[in-house]
């Protein structure tokens, strides 16, 4: 019980550094999902069970997908500039 | 009136876009046409080697300075941390006579078997109804940033028919998506029993709407989610919330009976207020959590 | 040494809390991309969620959910860090998603998520030396 509770803070440490120094902006918000996921398990041995649950469901899911979603939209406008730079140039 | 704020907000958006708007030349007259950036790089070339000399400095030192910040900050956290009490003994401070009557009397008070329920949406529900106010004031500020004035109807259009053709996504989105929404609606309803609530059912069946969206396309939630029947839903939870509230603190401070009563511990019908606020802030974070999904993905709800 | 060891073992969960909270804040100050910055914020803020829970538990106890009948102070831990938290977590989440529409806003001016070039454009814009 103790050696896994230390394991899953060693891991969740190693996540939180690997989240930032991680070049690639994708990779590192896969990382800090996993990060979430980690600390959600570490609070359920924590006997706070309504926070394990809260923390799965926002922190794992709904913020990590804005933040691909914001990476998407983020492509799609430097797709579109340059799209237009392109135009401009032939025309 | 309406029409005009629309057009002022539309006008500042498209031209701090386009790097025309200017807070400065704003406060002084009405923005120019010309675009002034091009005048300023045009002049500004000798100027230049100032301020890049500044900037270069600047970024050498930063870097030191921001490093040493973060190492004081991190050695005297150690050393704070250091006198903590030990982790996980009986007997800390924090374990002091307001835990031990929260304990003691919650379940005879609220009659919520889940004693942190019973603090969060009855001994502290006004701070509650502030969070889910947080909530919605942070989807308005995004709805303000992010909402597509100029409707563009082709793009949600091809990602409709990506979306449709991929079969392996639909399948497992039909297999999947009631099992989530049923699993979102049970930890709502079961929030005073067991661990859950509002805030995780809610972004549970948040989740489902997603993904929902993500498979089959917006048209299937657009019937009975669409803008309109977007702010009704989440107003009517909110001014329930504050109603229903208001009605308890009233009753409580004058001593007068209510009409909620705690019921038997255990039951799914008891707990007095706790199940309808749960249900009332698990509709507020669906809401939010799918109406933050559409804007940031096609720009509007 | 034995002694060290022990105080450090005492104290472990608050430590990894104090590290991922300078991990957060190193980051927040020291990355120039917009995107990191947020993930520090982040980071930070569970770390500070970490240390209030961690504070709260006691070993051997149960989870605050009441069994039975039997309300003995000293079977359950503490509930009250449980229901901060909660309210925290809720408030990140918000905060997160209207820094990321920030962002997007910011990007679709600027082309650019370094704030450092951000910065110097706006100065040329308006002017400033």
């Amino acid at each position: 019980m103790d050696y896994f509770e230390l394991l899953l803070l060693g891991l969740l440490v190693i996540c939180g550094i690997a989240t930032c120094i991680t070049k690639n902006l994708l990779s590192s918000i896969v990382i800090f999902m996993a990060y979430s996921v980690i600390m959600s398990v570490i609070w359920a041995l924590l006997k706070a069970p309504d926070l394990a649950v809260t923390e799965a469901a926002v922190g794992a899911g709904i913020s990590s997908i804005l933040m691909f979603l914001t990476l998407k939209k983020l492509r799609d406008i430097r797709k579109k500039a340059e799209d237009e730079k392109r135009e401009e140039e032939e025309h | 009136m309406k029409n005009g704020k629309k057009r002022s907000i539309k006008a500042f958006l498209r031209d701090w876009d386009a790097g025309r708007f200017d807070l400065d030349a704003a406060a002084a007259e009405p923005y120019s046409a010309a675009p002034e950036g091009e005048s300023a790089e045009g002049t500004a070339t000798p100027e230049e080697s100032l301020p890049r000399r500044d900037v270069k400095a600047y970024r050498a030192v930063y870097p030191l300075l921001a490093a040493m910040l973060g190492a004081i900050m991190i050695v005297f956290l150690f050393l704070a941390v250091l006198d903590l009490p030990a982790f996980g003994k009986a007997g800390n401070p924090s374990e002091n006579e307001v835990v031990r009557r929260y304990v003691e009397s919650g379940l005879s008070e609220t009659g919520a078997v889940n004693i942190v329920s019973g603090v969060i949406l009855d001994y502290r529900a006004f701070d509650t109804l502030g969070e889910s106010h947080v909530l919605f004031t942070g989807l308005a500020a995004v709805l303000i940033l992010l909402l597509e004035l100029d409707g563009k109807k082709e793009e949600p259009d091809l990602g409709l028919i990506r979306m449709k053709a991929d079969s392996i996504l639909g399948t497992a989105a039909r297999l999947l998506i009631p099992i989530i929404v049923l699993f979102g609606i049970y930890v709502i309803l079961n929030g005073h029993l067991g661990p859950g609530g509002g805030f995780s059912g809610g972004a549970i069946i948040g989740a489902g709407l997603i993904l929902y969206a993500e498979a089959f396309g917006y048209e299937g939630l657009e019937r009975f989610l669409n803008f309109r029947s977007f702010r009704i839903i989440c107003l009517a939870a909110l001014w329930f919330y504050s109603i229903s509230k208001c009605y308890s603190f009233f009753c409580g401070a004058n001593g007068l009976h209510t009409v909620f009563t705690t019921g038997t511990p255990g039951r799914i019908l008891s707990a007095g207020l706790i199940l309808p606020l749960n249900i009332a802030v698990g509709v507020v974070v669906a809401c939010t959590m799918y109406g933050l999904y559409s804007l940031f993905q096609r720009g509007r709800i | 040494m034995t002694e060290v060891l022990q105080k450090l073992w005492d104290v472990r969960v608050f430590l990894a809390a104090v590290v991922l909270f300078a991990v957060g804040f190193v980051t927040l100050l020291l990355h120039r991309n917009l995107m990191k910055k947020i993930i520090g914020l982040n980071i930070m803020d569970t770390a500070a969620y970490l240390l209030l829970t961690a504070l709260g538990f006691i070993e051997g106890r149960l989870s605050p959910i009441v069994l039975g009948e039997n309300t003995d102070p000293l079977l359950y831990v503490n509930p009250l860090p449980a229901g901060l938290v909660l309210t925290g977590i809720v408030v990140s989440v918000s905060v997160t998603a209207v820094l990321l529409a920030l962002t997007v806003r910011l990007y679709k001016r600027y082309h650019t998520l370094d704030l450092d070039v951000i910065y110097a454009t706006a100065m040329k814009e308006h002017g400033v030396n």
